[in-house]
């Protein structure tokens, strides 16, 4: 009661304050009425004032009322300089959002620990190695008989649990017509139970719904998809989805907040690992293991016994394998196991973006230093307007911690509004960001919540912000000596030695920050430059499916019938579309002798399919209707180069080696230019193209349930095409569904997105960075020239030329803006190494890239003196002496 | 003998009992009480009154409230609170047992 009437009483201070001078009033004038004097009445009554102070203190919080008395005086301060105020404010929001925005992204996808019973005690499972080129790598891909082994041998130190990679699935609930896309996650059915999940809705699997290979048809709905496919209808339960050939019956829908293991992909449908076409395959890593190690169990002993039962299987299977040596059988097997933390899940946009967001983070937090140098110059610049002010406190007085209390105030007073301001970018910023990872049709999706951690962390900054540039102006103002500030004679040079070291500063991190922001810029170029070796000109890529396998007489036909379409110049079918996730490779032995080691990669495509891509061919002819696979082939220049020394292979045979040992020939009909298969880094690949027609042992014609049309149109938007071609497809044939349109450019883009991200982001900051710089180095050299306009008159009264004033005026600061530069490029040097990776062909030794922000820079300081120095040429030393 | 404005302490006891025994007075009133009661011996010093009298407040062992006098003018009176009356009782107590303790000493001496 008594501390929250205290508390109330700070608020109403002057309320307070009245009272008590009411009451000391009331009874001098009792005292008058009872016959005294009222000079003696006030007299023995004493210092009103004292009194009044007195009973202040013990009616309220003193510290927080001197707070309070800060704050009002704080607030003040800031308003009557609004626009110095605002600049500092929406500088300071900008870097505080941009970190904020940023940290909520790697919490996000990096750090938050997944919804489940002790996060801390998962691990996922990877083989590592080092790769061709020297570097220390993880894989994380499992076979699941592999994974079989290894859960029986774990059983009792850890739960080993499947995940298949996500996909994206065509699946209809209803006709065929009425084909959906969703994500989908093949899990151990025990996956539930190990985490500790309760269902939201009917039941979750269990280990009984996962023993039997295509026995467990049966689907859980992710919280998230419930809600907004369904809006959360309980009666989905039981209800049926078609995917592929398989019937799956709804039996639950998981807890609230749990999306899958892969941060960065929220997954719809979960299905039981046993409905996984590759289940039973030893040669198809199409999972990871997570393992979920029971508390006081030793890692490394755990790990020697995994890794010592994945080996024998691998080197089983090994025993298999043909045409390869038992060198590259060992260094196949050398591959250890390891145990990666995965409390926060394992996706590819993790390992994908770890560094890039990173490297952005670290650029933002660059950006609001930057910030907080301007504010703590802009500090310290009205400091020194104020020396007098705070001189009259300490005489009166006021203890240095009070003084160091009312400038921390101050600073505290910006960094909150900025804070504020900062956390409405954030919020709004993150999302955005999120929306720019991968392709607009397969977004990525990242809870995004702004809770208490996201918050925890806004504060943090804030409070942090408030001390890194409110502190020192703090602890100058404090340190004022009232006898020599109230002549005026404070020693200016003190003050300037910081303001000059935080202009290096700044300029050192501008620097950085322009630095790699066109390193980032140059990858993305030259990676978007780079040519594929075919045209994206409005070509379409159609992804179809079919309910049942068709032969490929029928896709044939749709090709025909899309063919004969307005708008369509030419039109062929291939396996898929080339960038758009290929991944088929084998080895490849010439006249009978054993593989080179060489990989070669694959693809299906009908006649017609170079002309459609504008591949040039460069010697023999193209396929022809009754070419058939296996028998005819297409090879390119990197694959004559691989395997026929650079000779031309046309007309030449060769043997493609599977896996199994099995040899299928081919003769090389035609040869022609190279194309990226799936990646556009990177060289060339050697490639070979065989026909769409697959015919088996006894020659008939093979069943094809998908595959990709390739459409060139003669319209300048191929979009616009999209709906009628939808249309087209099933009309020609009724089997046949078209499950995704992409142009070919919109493919070829999403190889580029993380450096289109990066590029776009380090561009926008790399200018707000250098206008805070700017700005910074305006305001000081605009505060240098205001200080020393009587010296500035004094000496042009003395017959100083204007370039001299110019140089004297501007020497000091050119001098730390080289010096930050200079630093700023030992710190580039010093730190790009570690985010190497993240470029391509560009080398942050390249002179351009050293040239173009030295130059920026340069250019920035020049314009940001340009107005002070003609201020300090114009001043007039007959007006300025006489006002002096 | 000489006035003292020394209260070495008392001036809580000394306005706690007062305020038991009238009810609501304004600070004047509890100054000239302490000066007539004590046969003009005891004086308040005019200035400490007021934060003593708001540290109790603040305490909890008085409460108080404005109140407009026939004159037109405001004046705060005081009063008891159960707090005040135990905290009365202690004080009382404790100045028997010290002024007591002294007696003795005097006695002995």
């Amino acid at each position: 009661m008594s501390l929250w009437s205290r508390l109330a009483n700070v608020v109403r201070g002057d309320r307070l304050s009245r009272e008590i001078d009411e009451e000391l009033q009331s009874h001098v004038e009792e005292a008058i009425e009872r016959g005294r004097h009222p000079d003696e009445a006030r007299r023995s009554l004493g210092a009103a004032l004292r009194l009044r102070e007195e009973s202040r203190d013990v009616r309220l919080i003193t510290w927080l009322d001197s707070l309070r008395a800060d704050g009002v005086f704080g607030w003040r301060q800031l308003m009557k300089n609004k626009v110095a105020s605002a600049a500092a404010i929406l500088s300071l929001a900008l870097g505080i959002g941009a970190c904020t925005g940023a940290f909520r992204l790697i919490d996000a996808l990096l750090l938050r620990p997944l919804p489940i019973d002790h996060p801390e005690q998962l691990y996922a499972l990877a083989r590592s190695g080092v790769d061709p080129e020297g570097k220390y790598g993880t894989f994380d891909g499992w076979a699941y008989p592999d994974f079989a082994l290894m859960r029986a041998a774990a059983k009792d130190q850890a739960d080993l649990v499947a995940v298949s990679y996500s996909e994206r699935a065509d699946l209809t609930y209803q006709s065929d017509d009425e084909m959906e896309k969703a994500y989908i996650q093949y899990v151990s059915g025990w996956m539930f139970g190990a985490f500790g999940l309760q269902p939201a809705a009917g039941r979750l699997l269990t280990e009984d719904d996962d023993r039997t290979p295509r026995a467990h048809p049966y689907a859980v709905l992710s919280y998230d998809y419930w809600k907004s496919r369904f809006g959360g209808d309980p009666k989905v339960v039981g209800r049926t989805f078609r995917t592929g050939n398989d019937l799956y019956e709804i039996v639950g829908v998981g807890p609230e907040r749990f999306t899958g293991t892969e941060p960065g992909t929220m997954i719809d449908i979960f299905l039981p690992t046993m409905m996984h076409p590759g289940v039973t395959r030893p040669d198809w890593t199409w999972m990871r293991t997570l393992a979920r190690v029971n508390p006081g169990i030793a890692m490394e002993p755990l790990r020697a016994k995994l890794d010592a039962t994945s080996r024998a299987f691998e080197r089983d299977r090994a025993n298999g394998f043909h045409g390869m040596s038992q060198k590259e059988i060992d260094e196949y097997l050398n591959h250890p196991l390891v145990f990666l933390p995965a409390a926060g899940g394992e996706s590819d946009m993790q390992s994908g973006y770890r560094m890039a967001l990173v490297a952005l983070g670290v650029l933002v937090a660059l950006v609001l230093l930057i910030a907080c140098a301007n504010v703590a110059n802009l500090m310290t610049a009205q400091a020194s307007a104020r020396a007098r002010e705070m001189a009259l406190r300490v005489s009166i007085g006021a203890g240095r911690g009070r003084l160091v209390q009312l400038v921390l105030v101050e600073s505290a007073w910006l960094a909150l509004l900025a804070g504020a301001l900062g956390g409405l970018f954030a919020w709004w910023s993150a999302p955005l960001v999120v929306g720019m990872i991968n392709p607009p049709d397969n977004p990525a999706r990242l809870l995004l919540p702004a809770d208490w951690r996201v918050l925890g962390f806004g504060l943090a900054l804030t409070a942090a912000v408030t001390l890194l540039f409110g502190l020192a102006p703090a602890l100058r103002a404090s340190a004022v000596q009232p006898a020599s500030a109230l002549k005026g004679g404070e020693d200016p040079h003190a003050r300037r030695r910081l303001m000059h070291g935080l202009i290096a500063v700044q300029t050192a991190f501008c620097f950085l920050v322009l630095f790699v922001a066109g390193l980032f810029v140059a990858t993305f170029k030259r990676l978007s430059d780079r040519p594929t070796g075919f045209s994206t000109d409005r070509l379409l890529t159609l992804e179809t499916v079919t309910h049942r396998p068709q032969s490929p007489v029928y896709w044939n036909q749709v090709a025909e019938h899309l063919r004969t379409l307005p708008g369509v110049e030419s039109v062929a079918v291939a396996g898929g579309a080339l960038l758009g996730g290929l991944g088929w490779n084998n080895l490849v032995s010439v006249s009978g002798a054993p593989p080179n080691g060489i990989v070669v990669y694959l693809l299906q495509v009908s006649p017609g399919w170079i002309d459609a891509m504008k591949i040039p061919l460069v010697d023999g002819r193209d396929f022809r209707a009754a070419d058939t696979y296996p028998g005819a082939a297409l090879v390119n220049q990197a694959f004559a180069k691989a395997y026929f020394n650079g000779e031309d292979p046309v007309g030449k045979p060769f043997e493609v080696v599977f896996s199994g040992g099995t040899r299928l020939h081919f003769e090389a009909v035609g040869l022609v230019g190279d194309v990226a298969y799936n990646e556009i880094r990177g060289p060339m690949l050697p490639q070979a193209y065989f026909p769409l027609q697959s015919v088996d042992a006894k020659g008939t014609l093979e069943a094809r349930a998908d595959a990709t049309f390739v459409v060139r149109t003669s319209t300048a938007n191929p979009l616009a095409l999209a709906s009628t071609l939808r249309r087209e497809v099933p009309r020609a044939w009724p089997e046949f569904r078209v499950s995704n349109v992409r142009t070919q450019l919109e493919i070829d883009q999403s190889h580029t997105v993380r450096e289109r991200l990066l590029a776009r982001l380090a561009f926008f900051f790399g200018i707000v960075a250098l206008v805070l710089a700017g700005v910074g180095l305006y305001g000081v050299l605009d505060y240098s020239v205001l200080r020393r306009r009587r010296e500035v008159a004094i000496r042009m009264a003395l017959g100083a030329q204007a370039g001299h004033v110019a140089r004297r005026v501007t020497s000091n600061v050119f001098v730390m803006v080289i010096a930050g530069a200079l630093g700023g490029l030992a710190l580039g040097f010093g730190s790009v190494r570690y985010i190497e990776s993240l470029f391509y062909e560009v080398r942050p030794t390249d002179p351009q890239m050293l040239a173009l922000p030295s130059l920026i820079i340069l250019a920035a300081a020049i314009v940001a003196a340009l107005p002070p120095v003609i201020r300090a040429v114009r001043i007039d030393p007959a007006t300025m002496l006489r006002t002096e | 003998m000489p006035k003292t404005d020394s209260l070495q302490g008392s001036l809580d006891l000394l306005v706690l009992k007062i305020l038991s025994r009238r009810p609501r007075l304004h600070g004047y009133a509890i100054m000239t009480a302490i000066q007539d009661m004590s046969g003009e011996v005891l004086r308040a010093e005019e200035g400490s009154l007021y934060p003593a009298l708001h540290r109790m407040e603040e305490s909890g062992w008085v409460r108080a409230q404005w109140v407009v006098k026939e004159t037109g003018r405001r004046a705060r009176l005081y009063e008891l609170t159960a707090a005040g009356r135990k905290q009365l009782a202690a004080e009382e107590s404790r100045w028997q047992a010290v002024t007591g303790a002294v007696n003795r000493v005097l006695r002995m001496a």
